[in-house]
């Protein structure tokens, strides 16, 4: 296993390995987004209470959550480049950060425009909008501080420290938050028990959770080749790949 | 003194060593009496603003008082954070503390006691006056000072944390606010949640108590990991 984790580190092996993987990846998620996308909006019924308007959950709930998930996978890669010295760790921390910021960016506009409709306001102060807001700002913080620190190894282990402090932070923001103020509705794919939401319409939503998940991955594997390549552009292998 | 010289070849036990630390960071402060001024004077100036932004009336003034004591009291930390390891990066200092032989976590934790003495605990003395010219009743004052005593020391570990982070770096200061802020907003929710249960004249011991944990994490956790960060500036 480890020596699999060490040969998976080396970039020129990287780099091949991500090219090959990347299509997989970029044609599965559009191929589970595209049939979410019909199952959400065409096959779910509407809503009892909110009616159509419901259906933009189908983009809210994915990109919600694919905030968290970026920002653990960022800060997780942060660790095991500390930990192990990896460099191509550092580089996918580097390259999750953005694609994470969109994301949270994502989630808070379609949440502002699904709020319009249903609270009659764009924005609120509730607990879970202003736990989204505060990772927008986590992840800016990590972004600035890996921009303004011009050594390279510097950027990678200072903002790795930030992006582990950060992690930790995340929950006692989100319960300090809740205990501060709730309007937002109860979780629906998660509460307790069954879940409150009918099949018709939990089917497109999990699969929308899953093409997102596989879209990041593409997304970010193609970005950590880019990442690879600046990085290693004075290697030996990417000029003898360049001159082939 | 050469008689005691012997006793000098025997190590510095780490316990002293953060004592000395202590104790000359304290001191240095108190021969430069305008650095322990600027975040003192800066959170009263803050705190000044509001009267005239919003209203004079003691009586609306009262509804925002916990969150202008305790907005005032984070941006203050923050600018004062600035200075925590600045001249000691500059000067060199802290590469001698690294290559001491020291625990660096010890030497940052006694750096940061220091600083909170000289930064924080004053605010926190200067806060009833503050309070009152805001129109909180003198029964809630204790709870008032007791949150921030909290709060500020927290926000000096948390500052410890981001001053690491930004040793050196030009745009340190606005940097280090942007780093620190969005780890300090639970802090600021309890804490001014506190203020608002004194001023009401209810009991405050649930977010003061929560206001503790957060302490106690970071008393824990943030000398760690500001070392770590102090080690990685410096490579």
């Amino acid at each position: 296993m480890w020596t699999w984790f060490h040969k998976l580190a080396s970039p020129p092996h990287f780099y091949r390995i991500a090219g090959k993987l990347t299509p997989w990846f970029g044609w599965t998620a559009l191929l589970l987004i595209v049939a979410a996308l019909y199952g959400g909006l065409v096959l779910a019924p509407p809503d009892y209470q909110q009616g159509d308007a419901f259906r933009i959950i189908y983009v809210h709930a994915p990109s919600a959550w694919m905030s968290l998930f970026i920002y653990v996978t960022m800060a997780v890669a942060a660790a095991i480049g500390l930990i192990w010295r990896m460099k191509l760790a550092h580089a996918v921390a580097a390259s999750a950060a953005p694609v994470g910021a969109s994301f949270t960016f994502a989630a808070l506009v379609t949440g502002a425009l699904w709020g319009q409709p249903m609270w009659g306001t764009w924005w609120v102060w509730d607990a879970r909008l202003t736990s989204e807001l505060i990772l927008l700002f986590l992840y800016f913080g990590y972004m600035a501080l890996r921009a303004s620190i011009e050594d390279l190894q510097r950027a990678d282990k200072a903002s790795a420290v930030l992006a582990i402090v950060g992690v930790i932070n995340v929950p006692i923001i989100h319960y300090s938050v809740i205990w501060w103020n709730t309007l937002h509705q109860a979780s629906t794919v998660t509460k307790m028990g069954a879940p409150s939401i009918s099949t018709s319409m939990l089917v497109p939503l999990l699969m929308m959770i899953l093409g997102f998940n596989i879209y990041f991955f593409a997304v970010l594997l193609t970005r950590v080749r880019g990442e690879v390549l600046r990085r290693e552009r004075n290697a030996g292998w990417i000029r003898e790949g360049a001159q082939a | 003194m050469l008689t005691t010289a012997p006793a000098a070849i025997r190590p510095t036990s780490s316990l002293r060593a953060g004592r000395l630390l202590f104790v000359r960071d304290v001191l240095l402060a108190m021969r430069r009496w305008e650095h322990v001024a600027d975040p003192l004077v800066f959170f009263v100036m803050v705190t000044t603003l509001f009267p005239l932004a919003l209203s004079p009336q003691l009586s609306q003034l009262r509804d925002v008082a916990p969150g202008v004591l305790w907005v005032a009291a984070l941006l203050s930390s923050l600018l004062a954070a600035d200075s925590l390891l600045k001249s000691d990066s500059q000067d060199g200092t802290l590469e001698q503390y690294v290559l001491s032989g020291q625990p660096l976590t010890l030497l940052l934790l006694a750096k940061t006691a220091a600083h909170w003495i000289l930064t924080g605990l004053p605010l926190v003395l200067i806060s009833p006056l503050v309070a009152i010219a805001l129109g909180a009743p003198t029964g809630a004052l204790t709870t008032i000072m007791v949150g921030l005593a909290l709060g500020t020391l927290t926000l000096s570990f948390l500052g410890a944390i981001g001053a690491a982070l930004t040793i050196g770096l030009r745009r340190g200061s606005l940097l280090l606010s942007l780093l620190v802020m969005p780890l300090a907003m639970p802090l600021l929710i309890f804490g001014s949640r506190s203020a608002e249960l004194a001023i009401a004249g209810e009991s405050a011991a649930g977010p003061l108590y929560l206001l503790a944990s957060l302490l106690v994490l970071a008393i824990t956790l943030a000398p760690l990991t500001a070392a770590a960060a102090v080690r990685i500036g410096l490579d």
